[in-house]
């Protein structure tokens, strides 16, 4: 197909405004208000105790779902693609689910299995063990939402090699665990890589299923995108100043380990 | 080491891979399984491997059986017909991988391992990755990397089918000597009856997951136990029914004994060889590989009448043979 040169550059143009208006001008919007009073009274606000709390509960929370959920996904990638029990389109369907359903619903499903008297509730109640309106529910509801990255970044990648190469290692001696980390792994890295940056953008932006098992309170119960949903719906002289600071930091922290994994490693389609 | 392969039956769903296979590998052979795609030759070498299970049947190497063994406690080289290549390796980091998991200590390895890239003629190549070689160096590195961990079957898959013809009869004569040198027990699987009869000293011809006939290349191929063992490792042609070698034809002009009278429809040059179409009186057709001096000597021209004499078929009496001939 021929296209004209005109019909190229409005393409193109059309394809930049689009991405300038949804992606850019926010950005840029937020950043902008973030430092409309000056950087010192962004800073100011970016480092009260209440935020600096969220700051590292959401590093937290992020730090214990994302290795969690990139051993589930390459264990579940490996049992889709390579297994050969029966299941395995059940398991499929079961996790495209946190894709599909709407965040606060998987908050509300939490707080029916884990709240005082949901299922499990009871029990962890009894044993002195606080779920709900607790950090273990804002975990809880993190790893759900952030699960199906990781495997579905790396199961077509183990399509793609094949079990040729695993099947060389095993006649040549290798057992299954040195066959996964010295043939496997290495030719599906770079899908985990990418199924990382995904599971950890989620796992620090996550908001919906998070709010419902929160208490919301600050310097505790609080992640950053928590705080600036508190902070903007908050009146008061600054506050609204306060969830722009946020919302930056957020974007930055963001953007740093989408930078980080890209220099890493090579671009998607080499291998 | 010695192979058995015991009553092994596999199946995929509804289809049947393998019926009811037995076969001996002798110590220090090289064996080929020939036959059509389908005919279960890799399935059959896969369950040698390990690398599939048997529904059922045993398997056995040098007495001991190994049916339930896994691929790596069998001692086993491997040799996949697209080489399999470990593609985040160096050429050096592929061979030296099997002593790598058998904790061998580092000079032995390194030994080992430049010993067998000038075995297979790749010490220039050591430190590049297997996707910048040619597809018969990435071969001759699959049978290194088998070969270093010096194991006692050595099994190969189609291995020279996605090359070219010079480089495949080139790797062939190689894996031929290399055999003779090392005396490695080897089963290849093939499809190419060319190949098998080139490099392998038995051949157990297969189709529809039974194997047909075992024998040495000249006894599949003068003795063949069925129209399809013939049919599969040479040119056949049909006289009244019987199967015969197009060559083993003898055409005269003079009527003789056992001879039929056939009209020549059409002379097809072959270089060294001519093939002669015949019509036959009940208006079939039949044809004979002549050599070229045969030929001219007859003056074979279009529309001849000749006469041709099939070869008698081992077993039978040549009366027999005539008679059924002439019935």
């Amino acid at each position: 197909m021929r296209i004209s040169r005109r019909a190229t550059l409005s393409l193109r143009a059309i394809a930049l405004l689009y991405l300038f208006a949804l992606l850019l001008a926010p950005l840029v919007v937020v950043f902008g208000r973030t430092f409309e009073h000056g950087f010192g009274i962004a800073w100011a606000w970016v480092t009260t105790p209440a935020a600096l709390s969220a700051f590292w509960l959401t590093v937290a929370v992020a730090a214990i779902a994302v290795p969690l959920n990139t051993i589930f996904g390459v264990g579940c990638a490996l049992v889709l693609v390579r297994g050969r029990g029966r299941g395995r389109g059940v398991l499929d369907v079961v996790l495209d689910l946190p894709f599909v359903v709407s965040p606060v619903i998987v908050g509300l499903a939490l707080l029916l299995v884990y709240g005082q008297d949901g299922w499990f509730g009871r029990w962890f109640v009894d044993h002195g063990i606080r779920i709900i309106y607790a950090v273990p529910g804002m975990v809880l509801a993190t790893i759900f939402v952030s699960l199906p990255f990781v495997v579905r970044e790396v199961a077509p990648v183990l399509i793609e090699i094949g079990d040729e190469q695993e099947q060389a290692a095993a006649t040549l001696g290798a057992s299954g665990w040195q066959t996964f980390w010295r043939v496997t792994f290495p030719s599906i890295r770079w899908g985990v890589a990418y199924g990382v940056v995904l599971t950890t953008a989620r796992a620090l932006g996550e908001i919906g299923a998070v709010l419902v098992v929160s208490s919301n309170v600050p310097g505790s119960t609080l992640t950053l995108p928590l705080l600036v949903y508190q902070r903007s719906s908050e009146v008061g002289p600054g506050s609204i100043t306060g969830a722009y600071s946020a919302a930056t930091e957020l974007a930055v922290i963001s953007l740093i380990v989408l930078l980080v994994m890209t220099a890493l490693g090579p671009r998607r389609g080499e291998s | 080491m010695r192979i058995n392969i015991n009553t092994v039956s596999k199946r995929f769903g509804n289809f049947t891979a393998l019926s009811d296979v037995s076969l001996e590998v002798p110590e220090g052979s090289l064996t080929a399984l020939l036959g059509p795609s389908g005919s279960g030759k890799s399935t059959l070498l896969r369950i040698i491997a390990g690398l599939e299970r048997p529904d059922e049947g045993a398997i056995s190497i040098d007495g001991q059986d190994i049916t339930a063994a896994r691929p790596q406690d069998r001692c086993i080289g491997f040799v996949f017909q697209h080489y399999a290549p470990f593609a985040h390796m160096s050429v050096r980091e592929n061979v030296a991988f099997g002593l790598r998991i058998r904790k061998r200590p580092r000079a032995q390895i390194r030994a080992r391992v430049d010993e067998l890239l000038s075995l297979v003629g790749l010490t220039t190549f050591s430190e590049q990755r297997p996707h910048q070689l040619s597809g018969g160096q990435r071969q001759r590195m699959a049978l290194a990397r088998a070969l270093a961990v010096q194991p006692q079957v050595l099994l190969l898959d189609e291995p020279f089918g996605a090359l070219d013809a010079t480089v495949r009869a080139e790797l062939r004569q190689w894996l031929r000597r290399l055999h003779d040198e090392q005396g490695v027990t080897t089963v290849l699987v093939t499809h190419d009856q060319e190949e098998a009869m080139d490099v392998a000293d038995r051949i157990a011809v297969m189709r529809d997951g039974v194997i047909e006939q075992v024998g040495s290349p000249q006894e599949v191929y003068d003795r063949p136990a069925s129209d399809f063992v013939m049919g599969f490792l040479g040119p056949v042609s049909t006289v009244y029914g019987q199967l015969v070698r197009p060559h083993e034809v003898t055409v005269s002009l003079e009527p003789v004994a056992g001879g039929i009278e056939a009209m020549v429809s059409r002379i097809v040059l072959l270089g060294f060889e001519v093939r002669v179409e015949l019509e036959l009186p009940d208006g079939s057709s039949a044809r004979a590989q002549l050599t070229r001096t045969q030929t001219s000597e007859l003056e074979l021209d279009r529309g001849d009448i000749v006469y041709v004499r099939p070869p008698f078929s081992g077993g039978a009496s040549p009366d027999a043979a005539l008679a059924r001939l002439t019935a």
